[in-house]
């Protein structure tokens, strides 16, 4: 337990590395949960990538069992995650694309096969492995080699947002019309699958698989009240992503309690105070 | 007109979905710079119809022509105004900036200076002024308006709009004709409708998808003259039918 003001000496103290860390770590993933949340909310599948975020356990419960029985020594969980992301993302993305019909079993199928080959596989992986540990995440194990891969992806994200913002706003806008303008519309759903699968797999270990849902929605549902544009979104956004993790992580901090649990409770807390306040703004708008 | 190039041509086009057959033997063709009207009920094939027209569907059996080339290839020039019901109330997203997505291409980034080209399609649709609004702001009606403004704004040889007049009041449908008759005769424009009984008066041809056959299980498109009723519109004469490959000049004339 501390305070306010030992949580910011602790933020500049070299004997607290994984402070400092921890907050980079929230300020790289912000630009994520705010330019790929914004993307994940107008674009509404937000279902399809809290299955892709689940399924991710099956992959890492699997590379857990394999690295610990020595059948593929040394395997890092991070690589059974990204080919169970990228796995679901093509079978959901399919799904969607051939049959809108059946589209929310397939994900909930997923969803819940991931979860469970990921509690079988730790079950019976030699030694302790905790579900919870992957599914509620921990920002102070957050490593410098993490915080590189977080950058490189949010440069990968900028540059593709840039470069391709307007056939994407088209896609989600409008996708019948976006292919008459000659827009790929299955590639452009495709890809964003695919991109926020990956960031799923690098922000877990963040705030958890849990959480990652939680703030690729939040915050982009918060900027999405008073937006003008979904550049407008992802910009406020990203600054929204910015304030709760850093208040999440100063109140873990303060209340020696789970980060990524804090950041999600300041999150939603705010996201329904939004909420409520645009509910009571439009009832005086009528009155 | 029959000097003019064809707009768009059904060669004895029939299309199927997996297990349901839809349309059969469809062949008409009209010229660029006609105003046409499909007509058909609710669930006939209009849909599909212009699916197959904007190349999002391929046909089973024959071919489909639009201005000269597979539809893949030429749709690009079609300004295309759907109806747009599933539209999320929450997009955050302008008047000015939906305009502006009629002029994005499958790769390129935005070129500048198109500012002007925006403020000239929402002229034509009279919404000059509306331009910084929210689109979610707009009533139903104006909402329509712009997305034909939206199609206008890349300046295409063809106006393809789907039950344009659904949902739309009073005011903003007599703004919408008013806008389509400034484009008649130099723009191709084809309407899709549920109205069986009437079409605008500015309609130059009404093609029909016609009654189940119930042999087949399946429709087809076939032609039917018009009249001009005192009321600006024109009542469409279901008893008598024109082949549907037959030319305007030959339904004029012939």
């Amino acid at each position: 337990m501390g305070d306010l003001a030992t949580f910011f000496s602790a933020l500049v103290s070299p004997d607290f590395p994984f402070v400092r860390n921890a907050f980079f770590a929230g300020a790289l993933s912000s630009i994520l949960f705010g330019l790929l949340g914004s993307v994940v909310t107008v674009k509404r599948i937000a279902s399809l990538a809290g299955a892709i975020s689940h399924a991710v356990l099956g992959g890492i419960g699997i590379a857990l069992y394999l690295s610990a029985t020595g059948k593929v020594p040394n395997l890092p969980p991070m690589v059974g995650a990204i080919i169970f992301a990228l796995l679901s993302a093509l079978l959901i993305g399919t799904a969607s694309l051939k049959s809108k019909q059946r589209e929310d079993t397939v994900i909930q199928a997923i969803w819940a096969i991931g979860m469970s080959i990921g509690v079988l596989f730790m079950a019976k992986t030699p030694g302790y492995s905790d579900p919870s540990s992957y599914l509620f995440g921990n920002i102070l194990l957050i490593s410098s080699q993490d915080l590189w891969m977080l950058l490189a992806l949010d440069i990968i994200v900028i540059i593709l947002i840039w470069r391709y913002y307007e056939q994407i706003e088209a896609t989600a806008f409008d996708e019948e019309f976006a292919q008459v303008r000659g827009i790929p519309t299955r590639v452009v759903f495709l890809v964003i699958l695919a991109v926020t699968a990956i960031a799923v797999v690098l922000l877990q270990t963040f705030v958890g698989i849990v959480m990652v849902i939680a703030m690729l929605t939040l915050p982009a549902g918060t900027a999405g009240f008073g937006a003008k544009s979904l550049a407008a979104m992802m910009v406020a956004s990203t600054i929204y992503s910015f304030i709760f993790s850093t208040v999440g992580l100063a109140a873990g901090w303060v209340f020696d309690a789970p980060v990524g649990a804090m950041v999600v409770v300041t999150a939603g807390l705010f996201y329904l105070g939004r909420l409520l306040a645009n509910a009571l703004k439009k009832r005086r708008r009528r009155a | 007109m029959r000097d003019r190039p064809i707009a768009l041509k059904f060669s004895s086009v029939s299309f199927s979905y997996p297990h349901l057959d839809v349309l059969s033997d469809v062949t008409f063709h009209f010229h660029s710079g006609e105003f046409i009207a499909l007509v058909g009920p609710n669930g006939s094939g209009k849909t599909t119809l212009l699916k197959l027209i904007l190349g999002l569907e391929e046909p089973t059996q024959g071919t489909v022509e639009l201005l000269g080339h597979p539809p893949k290839r030429s749709r690009s020039l079609i300004g295309y105004v759907p109806q747009h019901a599933s539209y999320d109330p929450s997009f955050p997203i302008s008047v000015a900036e939906v305009v502006r997505m009629g002029v994005v291409d499958g790769t390129s980034r935005r070129k500048r200076g198109q500012d002007d080209v925006v403020a000239k399609a929402l002229s034509l649709v009279q919404m000059e002024s509306l331009g910084e609004r929210p689109y979610s702001e707009l009533s139903g009606g104006q909402r329509r308006r712009v997305l034909v403004a939206r199609a206008l704004v890349g300046e295409p040889a063809m106006l393809i709009l789907d039950e344009p007049a659904a949902n739309m009041d009073r005011e903003s449908e007599r703004r919408l004709y008013d806008t389509l008759s400034t484009l008649k005769g130099e723009t191709t424009i084809l309407i899709v409708t549920h109205d069986m009984r009437q079409v605008s008066a500015l309609v130059d041809r009404v093609f029909c998808i016609d009654s189940l056959n119930e042999r087949t299980g399946t429709r087809t498109v076939i032609q039917h003259p018009l009249e001009e009723v005192d009321d600006g519109t024109k009542r469409v004469l279901h008893e008598q039918a024109i082949p549907a490959d037959q030319c305007w000049q030959e339904v004029r004339h012939g």
